[in-house]
């Protein structure tokens, strides 16, 4: 059995780590809100986008010849992966990896042999992963995390959006968390570039109303779509970003609990040792005194 | 009639206006009340609203405005 001192010094680092994990599950929690609230400050302007760009390409005839919408035979494919910078958040970064590797594996194993496949990562822990697994990564908005803002995003999906215009890619998915609840996360695996037809069109509704266009209904669309591409992106970053604390919240938690279950097997321990030094110290005194009769 | 600025980070104005000028990426152009349907994308420059005689100034980056029935509602992209 573990002598007291062993058992008393467990004790303190366990209490001490649990303080630890519990104090991350209230940061976690802190930012959490923060980061719903940047959800919830997005959505309006998402929305409105989303129906102008209905609005403008219901109206118009001839449909946009935006260079994101022209799909191309698949030569080369990026990856857009979005983790977090930190771990200590259960599985939510393997996840993504997981995701990529099995959506690459399915659709461009080929293209992946031939490495064909880069990757543009969002947070650290996604470029770190994909590096060890042996593929391309371009890291140059790996660090848009320590200060979130559309700004940063926007420079991404505009460095995106010119490489696919310029024809260095010909396919780009993205790859993050979406956030459910605190508890839950959903990977999703959406399809980037080239815009599929379905998300422009939308439902016009209300083409009854003879608005006035300026510039032409083409151009406006073609405008548009970039500014789509980048809320798009926007929201992949955000939702994840909520997932990540969201992640880390629970992951805590469990780390607390366990924490406290572990601090009471060891009380129980450490009683028990101090229980059975007492005992053998009376019967050795008992033991001492009844020889000296 | 009413004016609404929203960027993805945030609402920047809500309010009554009387008079709001556009950066337009055609040039600039102002909007009255009872204005016709109107969608047009914004460039780089300032948006002026007029409300009761006070003006307020926004740097837009870029955007783009709906006008129907009294309502304007801007999406810039952000605000410098």
């Amino acid at each position: 059995m573990a002598s007291l001192k062993e058992v008393r010094n467990r004790i303190v680092s366990v209490s001490s780590t649990q303080q630890i994990t519990k104090a991350m599950k209230m940061v976690a929690a802190a930012k959490l809100r923060r980061a719903q609230d940047n959800i919830i400050q997005m959505r309006p302007y998402a929305q409105k986008l989303g129906e102008m760009l209905a609005t403008v390409s219901s109206g118009s005839e001839t449909g946009s010849d935006s260079p994101y919408k022209k799909a191309r035979p698949i030569e080369r494919v990026l990856l857009i992966l979005v983790t977090s910078d930190r771990g200590l958040c259960g599985a939510f970064n393997t996840n993504v990896i997981k995701a990529a590797m099995a959506h690459t594996e399915a659709n461009y194993a080929d293209l992946a042999r031939r490495r064909q496949v880069e990757v543009l990562a969002i947070g650290k822990k996604g470029a770190e992963g994909m590096v060890r697994r042996g593929f391309k990564v371009d890291g140059r908005f790996q660090h848009l995390f320590t200060k979130l803002s559309f700004v940063g995003v926007k420079e991404a999906a505009e460095a995106v959006m010119e490489a696919y215009a310029s024809g260095r890619y010909d396919k780009v998915d993205l790859i993050y968390n979406e956030f459910k609840n605190v508890a839950t996360q959903i990977i999703r695996v959406e399809n980037y570039l080239p815009i599929a037809d379905a998300a422009i069109s939308g439902q016009g509704e209300r083409t009854n109303i003879n608005y006035t266009f300026e510039p032409e209904e083409e151009q406006i669309v073609n405008e548009l779509i970039p500014k789509s591409l980048k809320i798009q992106l926007y929201r992949a970053v955000l939702e994840s970003n909520a997932s990540e604390h969201g992640a880390r919240m629970t992951a805590m938690d469990k780390a607390t609990e366990n924490a406290q279950e572990l601090l009471k097997e060891l009380k129980l321990v450490y009683n028990r040792t101090r229980q059975a030094a007492i005992t053998k110290e009376i019967l050795e005194i008992v033991g001492g005194a009844e020889a000296l009769v | 009639m009413n004016l609404e600025i929203i960027t993805p980070d945030k609402k920047v104005f809500a309010g009554e206006a009387t008079a709001v000028t556009f950066p337009g990426t055609e040039g600039q152009f102002q909007v009255l009340n009872n204005h016709a349907p109107l969608v047009s994308t914004l460039g780089t420059g300032d948006l002026t609203v007029e409300a009761g005689g006070a003006k307020q100034v926004f740097r837009i980056d870029g955007g783009v405005v709906e006008v129907l029935k009294n309502k304007v509602l801007v999406l810039a992209e952000a605000i410098i």
